[in-house]
């Protein structure tokens, strides 16, 4: 094989690319388990993000339009999710698993139309001299606006997590819904709002994969990505600088080896596709082993349902 | 205003009406979105769901209906007993994938020996083990260091669709296939076919399984102290710890058998429906049998009529695809919406509604 | 230091007329009636279900009367949910529920005010505040651990910031020592000298006496008196409370016999991250002799019984029975040698809410009971010994197949109880064995425990009701922070002495060396 055709700084740089799906996706699952939901639908809800991105940026010619149509279409979708949980107070992991095998069906049957047509190319920021120094310039600043925000939205969160009196409730909320509900906090409307936010997150993520980094559209493209998201907040303890650094190990570890791949590897490339899978249950299996310290970053409330009279 | 109200216990009645509400809901949301896509929704639903029994071409559909329940009951029996008990399996696609490949690899390893007696009883023996073993993967991981189940058992599924792709195109490969993907036939191969047992009921040993499994599971959930801890665990998990439970040995269980049903459906698939192990032979029944066990309300009896209905929806839905251009995404959009009434309608067990003033506490 | 209550007490603050509340089949309020003035402190007394906290909750805008009105200072009061409540004037310490473990102090307290400060001011405002008041707090400190006298004192803090009117109290005592309620009481006298109205809620006769200028008492959701309790006496307002003459539990002190339970230097992690740990706990249970142990909520009461019943396992030598070491023993192998348990939290620990009391009778019972064969369950045996149980200890349900979370919760609590006690249990221990449950099945349970006890048994009664304790122990002593005191005999000991073991076990190991 041949390693010196790896361009570490390509490498790098796609590997922003490859990693913005997924950090959006978990960004969003971790507000909904900071409220103390456990969502299973975020494969369900990137894929069909990824067709609603995919159909309107291809019937409108923007992109723009396309990742805002694929954050509502997530967030709507997720309000299935939030009615059956919060008022119908369903079982969460049997009404995630619906909301992702749902979310595969109509996404295919949505796409229809649209496999094997190229999307609107999103277009790269254009940042001036940044973009044009050596290394850095192709590393940091020469990405589309999408990977900015995802970046931006790390940085948010994390700040609205911790600063703000909206998320110190909605981690309160997740704390403990009965205590919430005893100071007059409206849990469910609060659970809402976090279940939408994590469906436009996943949505993003979804369109992202469909609009930029494939970019075209395949049945089931998402590959599991939803479901890495949700190892990812695991990995990261409900912390969102930790997703950004869980997000970019995996996005790492994927580019690395598709380029093994294409570098002829001495290894099968069903192996080398098998390894991101793979690198990701270990990660799990590690960060579960260090027993208290991930059951104590976990929300309390996470995954129980909340019934105001009982 | 409507508001829920927790009954006092849960309703018996409600536990069997709902999954029926739940079917006559989605088949009116679903003749809603077959209109959408410009069908005739009446056409669809007789389409899908009378033609294939009673309908003029019946005959050919009724042994399909066993073909395609047989691997649904099969697996969702397995998995509603870990979803009784709390222990989440999702990853039954990828243990049926290791079963189909592990029963394989034994039946073609003998060929072309003649000895059914021998080889058909080791391939299903083998299936059984790969699938088990495959689970245990989550339950070690589970067990040892608290990893989530549900995480691990769902990613293995992409490792042993690649290891699977691996396989047809590698070790597996049939030597005079001309270099296309895929193993040899087989059900062409006399010691390791799993034929049909009567000549157009679709009757394979696969769904004879499935039956076993069922009277077992009804058995086990009804009679026997692991049932009862299983039922007990899924309940009130502080209160099978106060009972002497051991939750590890519930995981290893649960998350054992359900391997290894799935791992025996996805032999009897390869050696007789699906015949190769080739790069998509997987329809994706690990899935659907996640909505087959809800739809029967984890109960073994309620699994097989579920079961049925399920396979119903895969051939009228093939039917309609064939016949009114119905696209097949519609019905794999069908059975997720299903799974969504069902749980919505699920609480009417546990909750009433109440129509009076509004109640904030 | 504080005024006469007369020259404390001013014109009405809170006045509530003829507040009604149904809830299905049940009628929480009646038609109540009373008037809260400013810097009185108003008890308002009632058994376990009698509408207490019902009344409380509307006043607080967690729930809407069906009828009647409220008047605060003059104008019409409806709050429709807390926060309006707390604007008003209005302040809530709960009993249960409204802490965060997981997050600090102040950030509990911002959660519960409508206005807070920056963090770092809000933080330099809690110092001052629970300075002032005597009730020491450090704002940064995670409020999972605390102990429980200490997340009392948040709650207090977060009501006193908001500078309310009107504080409610929902039965502040139950976690505290009763040096801490010396303290509490201080601070409430303080307040109601500064002109703010408590609504004290209890069920506490000889608390309210000494704290409260007034005393509305409810029973079966209707107002049945309202008195002062200085005038009153205890037992007038506990005939008022009831409504019955009630029976007290008799025993014949008999001789204890030969150790049957030895604990030597038992130490258990707790399970939960925010649990006690149990630190060498040593003591013996003889048989026939019942031992009560005392402590407040949370100093590891649910570990020792964990660690009895073997949820939690141990050096098998920390725990034997009968000379033989049983500390490694699983729950079902400790049964098979007659110890058993009864834990406090009945739906879901006990008892499986949503099965059948025929398949929460199987629980703990198939052992003993031999209602398994081979690992086959003999249903029919079973159901014959849930009805043994129905039977004997008047377990109120229409039959055995009925949900265990259908039954209210004094019912449920005799058959956890009975379930133990009809399998002839050599040791039975109990936490909270009358907890939120009724004057007339609680009596029933405590005969229970002693009527077993007689029979040659020894027990163990952990509860954090003293006057329970006093009357079915033989010897008593007290957790703290998971530290056993030195059993004491119960007879005598004054509550100051009670106080001392409860709030410093550790103190009294010494004082122990040194005699």
């Amino acid at each position: 094989m041949d390693l010196s055709s790896i361009n570490p700084v390509v490498l790098i740089a796609s590997l922003m690319v490859a990693s913005t799906p997924i950090l959006l996706a978990a960004l969003g699952e971790m507000v909904v388990e900071k409220s103390g939901v456990l969502n299973l639908g975020v494969e369900g809800m990137m894929i069909v993000g990824a067709i609603c991105g995919f159909a309107i940026a291809v019937e409108t010619g923007s992109p723009t339009m396309g990742f805002v149509a694929a954050a509502l279409g997530s967030a709507l979708l997720s309000m299935i999710f939030a009615v059956l949980t919060q008022l119908f107070l369903s079982n969460q992991v049997a009404t995630g698993l619906a909301l992702t095998l749902f979310g595969l069906g109509l996404s295919s049957l949505l796409g229809q139309g649209y496999v094997g047509i190229k999307p609107p190319s999103t277009p790269k920021m254009d940042l001036g001299p940044l973009s044009d120094l050596p290394v850095l310039g192709r590393i940091l600043f020469s990405h589309d606006l999408v990977v900015y925000f995802s970046l931006a939205l790390v940085l948010a969160v994390w700040a609205f997590l911790k600063f703000t009196r909206a998320g110190l409730i909605l981690r309160a909320v997740g704390e403990s819904h009965d205590a919430a509900h005893a100071l007059g906090y409206k849990v469910v409307a609060i659970r809402f709002a976090a279940i939408g936010f994590g469906g436009a997150c996943a949505g993003l993520g979804g369109a992202y994969l469909s609009l930029v980094r494939v970019p075209q559209w395949t049945e089931g493209m998402t590959a599991g990505a939803g479901w890495i998201a949700l190892a990812i907040v695991v990995f990261a303890s409900w912390r969102a600088g930790r997703i950004l650094l869980g997000a970019y190990l995996f996005g790492g570890v994927t580019v690395l080896q598709l380029n093994l791949q294409a570098a002829g590897a001495a290894i099968p490339v069903e192996y080398l596709s098998m390894s991101p899978y793979l690198i990701t249950i270990l990660v799990l299996v590690i960060m579960s082993s260090s027993r208290g310290r991930a059951s104590l970053a976990a929300p309390a409330s996470l995954g129980r349902s909340f019934h105001a009279s009982s | 205003m409507i508001r829920l109200e927790r009954r006092r216990e849960p309703s018996r009645l409600w536990s069997y009406v709902t999954p029926v509400l739940a079917v006559i809901a989605t088949m009116i949301a679903g003749g809603l979105m077959f209109a959408a896509l410009g069908k005739d929704p009446f056409e669809v639903i007789r389409t899908i769901f009378w033609d294939p029994v009673l309908g003029e071409f019946a005959f050919y559909y009724r042994g399909q209906l066993l073909i395609k329940a047989g691997p649904l009951i099969l697996i969702a029996i397995g998995l509603s007993l870990g979803f009784r008990a709390g222990i989440w399996n999702i990853g039954a696609e990828g243990q049926y994938i290791i079963g189909a490949i592990c029963g394989a690899a034994v039946g073609l390893a003998f060929y072309p020996m003649d000895a059914r007696w021998l080889i058909f009883p080791l391939m299903i023996l083998a299936g059984a083990v790969g699938g088990f073993l495959w689970a245990m993967i989550p339950a070690i991981l589970k067990t040892r260091f608290n990893t989530n189940e549900i995480l691990v058992s769902l990613l293995l599924v992409y490792v042993a669709e690649q290891l699977l792709a691996s396989m047809a195109l590698g070790a597996l490969r049939n030597p005079e296939g001309s270099g296309f993907p895929g193993s040899r036939n087989l059900r062409r191969y006399e010691s390791s076919a799993n034929t049909e047992l009567f000549e157009g009921t679709g009757m394979h040993w696969g769904v004879v399984a499935a039956f076993i499994a069922v009277i077992f599971a009804y058995i086990l959930l009804n009679r026997h102290m692991l049932g009862y801890q299983i039922r007990l665990t899924g309940q009130a998990p502080r209160a099978a710890r106060f009972a002497g439970v051991r939750p590890n040995l519930l995981v290893v269980f649960c998350l054992g058998a359900s391997g290894a049903l799935a791992g025996l459906a996805g032999m009897f698939e390869v050696a007789g429906p699906a015949g190769q192990v080739s790069i998509d032979f997987n329809v994706g029944y690990g899935f659907t049998a996640i909505i087959v066990a809800f739809l029967g309300r984890l109960h073994p009896v309620g699994i097989l009529l579920a079961g049925l209905l399920m396979a119903l929806t895969y051939i009228g839905g093939e039917a309609a695809q064939s016949t009114l251009g119905l696209p097949a995404a519609a019905i794999q959009a069908f059975q997720g919406m299903l799974l969504f009434f069902l749980l919505a309608v699920d609480m009417l067990t546990n909750y009433r509604f109440r129509f009076g003033k509004r109640e904030v506490a | 230091m504080t005024r006469g209550p007369d020259a404390r007490i001013g014109g009405d603050l809170l006045t509530i007329e003829g507040l009604t509340k149904a809830y299905p089949g049940v009628v929480a309020n009646d038609d109540v009636s009373f008037t809260i003035r400013q810097g009185e402190v108003h008890a308002l007394l009632g058994e376990n279900g009698a509408g207490k906290s019902t009344l409380v909750k509307m006043i607080y805008g967690l729930v809407r009367p069906d009828a009647g009105r409220m008047t605060l200072r003059g104008t019409g009061y409806a709050p429709a949910t807390p926060h309006e409540a707390r604007g008003s004037g209005v302040a809530m310490v709960f009993q249960h529920f409204s802490l965060f473990e997981a997050l600090d102090v102040a950030e509990n307290v911002a959660l519960g005010m409508e206005n807070p400060p920056a963090m770092g001011q809000l933080a330099a405002r809690i110092r001052e505040v629970s300075e002032a008041y005597g009730l020491p707090l450090d704002p940064l400190r995670l409020v999972g651990d605390l102990s429980a006298g200490e997340r009392q004192r948040v709650e207090i803090v977060r009501c006193l910031l908001q500078d309310p009117k009107l504080l409610i109290m929902d039965e502040p005592t139950s976690v505290l020592t009763p040096q801490e309620v010396g303290i509490l009481f201080e601070t409430l006298r303080k307040l109601a000298s500064e002109g703010t109205a408590i609504l004290y809620i209890s069920h506490k006769l000889e608390e309210i006496r000494t704290l409260c200028d007034t005393a509305t008492i409810l029973r079966l959701g209707k107002k049945v008196a309202t008195c002062d309790p200085r005038e009153t006496s205890a037992r007038q307002m506990a005939e008022l409370m009831v409504g019955q003459t009630l029976q007290t539990p008799t025993r014949d002190a008999g001789t204890p016999g030969a150790v049957v339970l030895a604990l030597k230097d038992l130490s258990v992690r707790s399970s939960n991250p925010f649990g006690t740990t149990l630190k060498k706990v040593t003591v013996e249970v003889r048989a026939g002799e019942v031992l009560g142990i005392g402590g407040v909520a949370g100093n590891g009461q649910d570990e020792l019984l964990a660690a009895l019943s073997g949820e939690a396992r141990a050096p098998s030598g920390a725990v034997s029975l009968n000379g033989t070491a049983i500390g490694h023993l699983g729950p079902n192998a400790r049964r098979s040698l007659g110890v058993l348990t009864a834990p406090e939290e009945r739906l879901g620990h006990a008892a499986a809410p949503d099965m059948s009391l025929t398949e929460n009778a199987l629980l703990t019972g198939a052992i003993r009971e031999n209602l398994v064969s081979s690992g086959f369950l003999k249903w029919r045996a079973t159901e014959d010994f849930a009805k043994r149980i129905i039977t004997a200890f008047d377990v109120r349900t229409p039959g055995p197949g009925h949900a265990a979370r259908s039954l209210s919760g004094g019912n449920l609590q005799k058959f956890v109880i009975g379930r133990e006690i009809l399998q002839r249990p050599t040791v039975l221990v109990v936490n909270q064995p009358t907890w939120g449950v009724d004057a007339a099945a609680a009596a029933a349970i405590r005969q229970a425990i002693l009527d077993l006890a007689e029979g040659g048994a020894a027990v163990i009664v952990i509860s954090q009701d003293l006057d329970e304790l006093m009357e079915v122990s033989d010897r008593f002593a007290a957790l703290n922070e998971g530290r056993l005191s030195e059993p004491r005999p119960a007879k005598g000991l004054t509550v100051d002495e009670i106080g001392l073991m409860m709030g410093g076990a550790h103190d009294m190991e010494v004082a122990h060396v040194a005699e």
